[in-house]
């Protein structure tokens, strides 16, 4: 043949026109440049202008046009005709869909707004999802942080004023070393790679600590395979290697932190364990200055963290002695540890060495003046280069609260928290635990609730109780069980709803959450509980109305379905009022907008929340007139007034002659600004104000004046937390606010003000002889929960999930490729496939989460691998802890925040035979969407 | 059979980071969005919502379990995962190209991209046995054997603004483990990076000289070369009191300490 080379066209024409919206593939809510053609979607790629992604783009991002065009999108709303569960529907108009809900929900809001449970699952738009709520006046809101990541969050903000994703992010231009701690792959998914990528090239290092090294930790210098619960105890391990041999930084801890203020220890006291404080309330330190007590936010003072101060009696020692009490005893000591850790004595040391020797002998200095909020000006920032990243592995455990805050406390010894090279915060976040709001929960019929539903207290006066103690919230957040459950437990609803504890509900509206699936523990039992009828054959939940784009599981349960777009096919806005797309040298926010309208006779969920609030006359969902005030949820994006200045959209707001950012009335062009600019808004954080962010005047001057507060807040890290120690108190028997006996000693126990480690509940409760393995799940990169299997290339990739097995237990056992097994817990068992991980903690298995399915659901075929060789391991793990023979129902969860405590789960594990499909097989839900096409291949241009 | 050009100046190909490479998938999913509305026929999938499903990837990763070898009166380094994407490697003496009966493979005089005319391609799949590396699929639908085009559409697109002229698997590699340029010149930047991280040849064994370079990873799970217990971790005291006394000590020390 001859070598004559075709023409290529080498330009061919990319596409019409370029779309930017925001990214709804997972949670990461990356810039994407969405191609069209011919009206139609043809090409997604990630947007280079955008603070989130900068150009780049996941597979899942990636793989957005197929999602878009997934054949398990929910076409019409439907109407439930055959049993709950069976998934049997007719399609109704929107008009006749309105007016059912409408009928349901009126007459509870007349009579009992607490008996609607309204929660709302991966939902971006937490800020108005919960602004109705509140109109409707139930106390039963929140979405999934429950049974996520609330250890983190809250343990971040009770510590520090923000935690790690949303609120904050490793320093990746300066850091020297990186420490990532069990980390779910998807939560700030793309920043992390670009980070990971960016220290690679720097040669900085990295250390991972998790059970499994696949993923971030597959490339980690070292890999740290750590024992499934233990993560705190190896951390307060290094805090005590680092305390004892001095490598803390001391001037930060004095002055930043509240290791200087006093704590009264007298046994004997009301007051014990409590800050000594002024008239005016302020914890009192030493001055350095003086030697006299002062305020710890005075001007000038530098506070001691030597002194004590004895007074009427009463010794009064700065929270750092305590400290040094607890984490230099040998308890903490590597020795004493390292059995239970999983790791050497010798490595830990060795990993403490290093944080010192990098915190302190690479320090960096920027040449950045700044000045604190007690007037002292610094003429540089000194940083500590050393940072660290966590997410759900070390907080889905019922020590996961205690130990966030451990990790939280280490950075901060290290004085590595908003310094150069080490964590910082993105605005408007760091923001301190007493600027959140309070929970709310008062009901009053007829009328809204009290307040916003979620958020933090600062003593049992706080919680969410009736006058006889029982909870207010169906979810029981708020209460001695659980006292800082500030997102909320949407793993109870179901389950305290169908156990009518506290009470019953009437209606369950969920949104976006997969509860009869994935998103459940005890998956089988909560379809039980959704089916289950009184005796006159009526359904112990009465009503459920749900919400979500495609066939899920979830959608055989509803009573009621309202169909939701794509998120090509949406307004949205991802706000700073909820959980915005800010870096830390940058404050934004973004929308996605309808970049083709839909197909279907389907509605974005908000603008059906739009119209339900004014047909039930909520209050901010009507004119004076009663007339309906957002037509849509574009119109509340644009016109809603949150404060005086500020709305959902912090840009392009109106000023007095021009656009302004932050503050500024509403502008009805808002929305179209946003498109021209890429579908965001970025504000970058002045150079001076970059860092030391909770204490620099610069920055809070800034803060103030972009909206994020309305006046300056600065405040210290609390190394102890004081509302703790009140819980602690009333455990005690002081205060008026007492717990139930039966919680006295938990409460106790584990609202610690300092940083502790207990073990999981779990192996307490279970023998860990006969239960030696310990089973996790987690997410992998190019799947976001249940969503993947419907997008025909995602599932190309992950289409089955063995469970991977350690090589010890794997010729323990005799396994073979092929093989299956049986995975038994204390709650149940599956039948499934395994699969030999040498790289893996020796007692652990895992297996990847939400990639099996229930046949019949997201339009996949009956014998698709996900039905047939997937599974969940949600069948081995209940919402409930085993009976104690009390009579109470024990949550599996955290005893501080109430989140689900998912990884604490033991098992056992034998060879089993071969059966035909992974057990349980649960029966067909009939499709109301039918099947996707065989086979597929298109081109959009043609 | 068809003739291979003599080898171009110009080089284009990729180098792939294993150090970086989080296995993450972008680059694989990214390559069949562009190819399958762009160069040819679309990439199609079969039984796509069903079991068995099985579509034209033109590049996908592999993830390999390596264990470092055991060394005397060691432990025992532990397992690591090695996530290793592949695509077609351009080759220098593309056996696929040599054995194609009809001419439809060929490797551009210009920049040495290996490409299937898939208007002269009669599905036969003699290429695709021919490559050592398994870089070519079949499309079931059409018959026409699809590889990577190295994004030929793209690269030299002037509908595409210049910083976008680049495969689509190194622009949306999130981790920035894929790096694109021509590997002829020794100066530009993939060549140094190859250079300076001890970039390789996929089988070189094989004698296909590949353009595309893999970086390796670098080492893991090595001990410190310092002493950790001095100085990092010597002991200032053994208890909180003696901290204590440290810290008085320690606190005079710092600016505005003890008078």
């Amino acid at each position: 043949m001859s070598l004559d080379q075709p023409n290529l066209d080498l330009s061919p024409k990319v596409s019409d026109e370029v779309r930017k919206t925001t990214c709804y593939m997972c949670a990461c809510r990356c810039g994407i440049d969405v191609h069209m053609k011919d009206g139609k979607v043809a090409y997604i790629e990630g947007n280079k202008d955008h603070p989130v992604n900068k150009g780049v783009l996941c597979a899942k991002g990636s793989a957005g046009i197929m999602q878009h065009n997934a054949p398990s999108r929910l076409r019409a709303p439907l109407k439930r005709v055959g049993p709950r569960g069976s998934g049997e529907f007719e399609e109704i108009s929107w008009e006749e869909a309105l007016t059912i809900a409408t009928k349901t929900l009126a007459p509870i809001r007349e009579k009992a707004p607490e008996k609607l449970a309204f929660f709302t699952g991966r939902d971006q738009s937490q800020s108005f999802t919960s602004f109705w709520a509140q109109g409707f006046g139930t106390p039963n809101y929140a979405a999934h942080g429950g049974f996520c990541s609330v250890n983190m969050a809250a343990a971040g903000i009770y510590t520090m004023g923000g935690a790690f994703w949303e609120f904050g992010q490793p320093d990746w231009d300066h850091t020297k070393l990186f420490m990532l701690f069990g980390v779910a792959e998807d939560h700030d998914s793309n920043p992390i790679k670009m980070g990971i990528g960016k220290i690679k090239e720097r040669g900085a290092r990295m250390i991972g600590v998790n059970p499994i090294r696949t993923g971030y930790n597959a490339v980690a210098d070292d890999w740290v395979g750590i024992t499934p619960g233990t993560d705190g105890l190896f951390i307060l391990a290094m805090v005590h290697c680092l305390m004892k041999a001095g490598k803390i930084d001391l001037e930060y801890l004095g002055r930043f932190t509240n290791a200087s203020v006093l704590v009264n220890e007298d046994p004997k006291s009301e007051q014990f364990g409590l800050f000594l404080r002024d008239a005016d309330g302020q914890p009192q330190v030493i001055d350095r200055n003086t030697g006299e007590l002062a305020a710890w936010n005075g001007k000038g003072v530098e506070p001691d963290l030597g002194a004590t101060y004895r007074h009427k009696g009463v010794t009064h020692r700065p929270v750092f002695h305590q400290m040094a009490d607890r984490y230099m005893a040998d308890s903490y000591s590597p020795e004493a540890v390292e059995d239970r850790c999983g790791i050497s004595a010798k490595r830990i040391r060795a990993i403490a060495a290093d944080l010192a020797r990098v915190a302190f002998d690479e320090a960096i200095e920027l040449d950045r003046p700044w000045t604190d909020f007690r007037g002292k000006k610094h003429d540089k920032m000194v940083g500590r280069p050393v940072s660290f990243h966590a997410m759900r592995g070390i907080s889905a455990h019922s020590n996961g609260f205690q130990t966030c805050r451990a990790l939280h406390v280490l950075q901060i010894l290290l004085g590595s928290v908003e310094t150069p090279g080490g964590m910082r915060f993105k605005p408007p976040y760091p923001k301190p635990a007493t600027a959140h709001p309070k929970p709310h929960g008062k009901v009053t019929p007829g009328a809204a609730l009290d307040g916003p539903h979620l958020g933090y207290v600062q003593g049992p006066e706080d919680l969410l109780l009736s006058e006889d103690g029982t909870p207010t919230r169906i979810d029981k957040a708020y209460t001695w069980e659980n006292p800082m459950s500030a997102h909320g437990l949407m793993h109870m609803v179901i389950s305290n709803a169908h156990a009518g504890d506290p009470y019953k509900i009437d209606t369950l509206f969920m949104y976006m959450a997969n509860m009869s699936w994935n998103s459940s523990m005890n998956t089988g039992g909560v379809m039980n509980m959704l089916t289950d009828t009184n005796e006159d054959g009526s359904y112990v939940i009465p009503n459920i109305i749900y919400s979500d784009a495609y066939s899920s599981e979830m959608v055989a349960y509803a009573d009621l379905v309202l169909p939701d777009t794509t998120y090509l096919e949406r307004h949205d806005c991802i706000s700073l009022l909820d959980r915005p797309i800010s870096e830390a040298d940058g404050v934004a926010d973004a929308i996605r907008w309808p970049v083709v309208e839909p197909d279907r006779d389907v509605r974005g969920f908000q603008s059906v929340l739009c119209e339900l609030g004014a047909r039930l006359n909520l209050p901010g969902f009507v004119n004076e007139d009663g007339s309906q005030k957002y037509k849509d949820y574009a119109d509340y994006i644009t016109n809603h007034i949150r404060r005086p200045g500020i709305g959902p959209l912090a840009g392009f707001r109106t000023g007095e002659d021009s656009l302004q950012s932050g503050r500024g009335g509403s502008n009805e062009s808002q929305i179209d600004n946003y498109i021209a600019n890429g579908g965001f808004w970025v504000e970058h954080v002045p150079e001076n104000a970059a860092y030391y962010k909770p204490f620099s005047m610069d920055y809070q001057n800034w803060a103030v004046k972009m909206g994020f507060f309305d006046a300056v807040q600065p405040y210290i890290f609390q190394l102890y937390v004081e509302p703790m120690r009140k819980f602690q108190l009333a455990a005690m028997g002081i205060g008026t606010r007492q717990p139930p006996e039966h919680l006295r000693k938990q409460v106790l126990e584990t609202m610690d003000p300092l940083p502790i480690w207990y073990p999981p509940f779990e192996d307490a409760h279970v023998d860990p002889v006969e239960y030696p393995i310990h089973a996790l799940t987690q997410r992998p990169m190019a799947m976001y929960h249940s969503w993947g299997s419907q997008n025909a290339w995602l599932r190309q990739i992950h289409g089955r999930n063995p469970l991977y097995v350690p090589t010890g237990i794997w010729e323990a056992n005799g396994f073979e490729d092929g093989d299956w097994a049986r995975v038994t817990s204390t709650h149940g068992s599956i039948t499934v496939p395994v699969a030999h991980q040498a790289s893996l903690n020796k007692d652990t298995v895992w297996t990847w989460n939400a990639i099996g399915k229930r046949k019949g659901a997201w339009a996949l075929d009956e014998d698709a691998s996900e039905t047939t060789k997937g599974f969940l391991l949600n069948h081995l793990i209940h919402e409930l802890l085993p009976p104690k023979g009390d009579g109470m129902r024990w949550a599996n969860s955290d005893p501080i925040t109430g989140q689900a405590a998912w990884f604490d789960l033991r098992v056992k594990i034998e060879k089993s035979a071969a059966p035909a499909e992974s057990q349980p097989v649960l029966p067909a839900i009939k499709s109301p969407v039918g099947k996707g096409p065989k086979d597929i291949a298109w081109k959009v241009g043609e | 059979m068809t003739t291979l050009p003599p080898p171009s100046a110009k080089k284009l190909g990729l180098v792939i980071d294993l150090d970086t490479c989080v296995g993450c998938h972008a680059c694989v999913i990214s390559c069949k969005g562009w190819n399958t509305e762009n160069y040819g026929v679309p990439l199609s999938d079969q039984n796509a919502y069903a079991g068995a499903a099985s579509g034209t990837f033109l590049n996908r990763v592999h993830s390999y379990e390596v264990q470092p070898p055991i060394l005397k009166d060691q432990p025992a380094a532990p397992a690591q995962l090695i996530h290793f994407p592949k695509s077609c490697l351009h080759c220098d003496d593309a056996p696929c190209v040599t054995v194609c009966p009809t001419g439809a493979s060929y490797k551009r005089v210009e920049d040495g991209i290996v490409l299937v005319n898939e208007k002269d391609c009669i599905g036969c799949g003699l290429c695709a046995w021919a490559c050592p590396y398994g870089a070519r699929e079949l499309d079931a639908k059409e018959g026409v054997m699809k590889k990577c085009t190295l994004c030929v559409d793209r690269i030299y697109n002037e509908n595409l603004p210049e910083e976008d002229r680049q495969p689509a698997c190194v622009r949306s590699c999130p981790a920035g483990a894929r790096h694109f340029g021509d590997l002829g010149d020794e100066t530009s930047d993939v060549s140094i990076l190859v250079a300076e991280r001890g970039g390789f040849d996929l089988m070189p064994e094989q004698g296909t000289k590949p353009t595309n370079k893999y970086l390796p990873p670098r080492p893991k799970d090595v001990e410190p070369e310092y002493d950790i217990l001095a100085p990092y971790l010597e002991p200032i005291a053994e208890d909180g009191k003696g901290f204590v006394s440290w810290l008085d000590k320690a606190l005079s020390a710092l600016p505005g300490g003890a008078k």
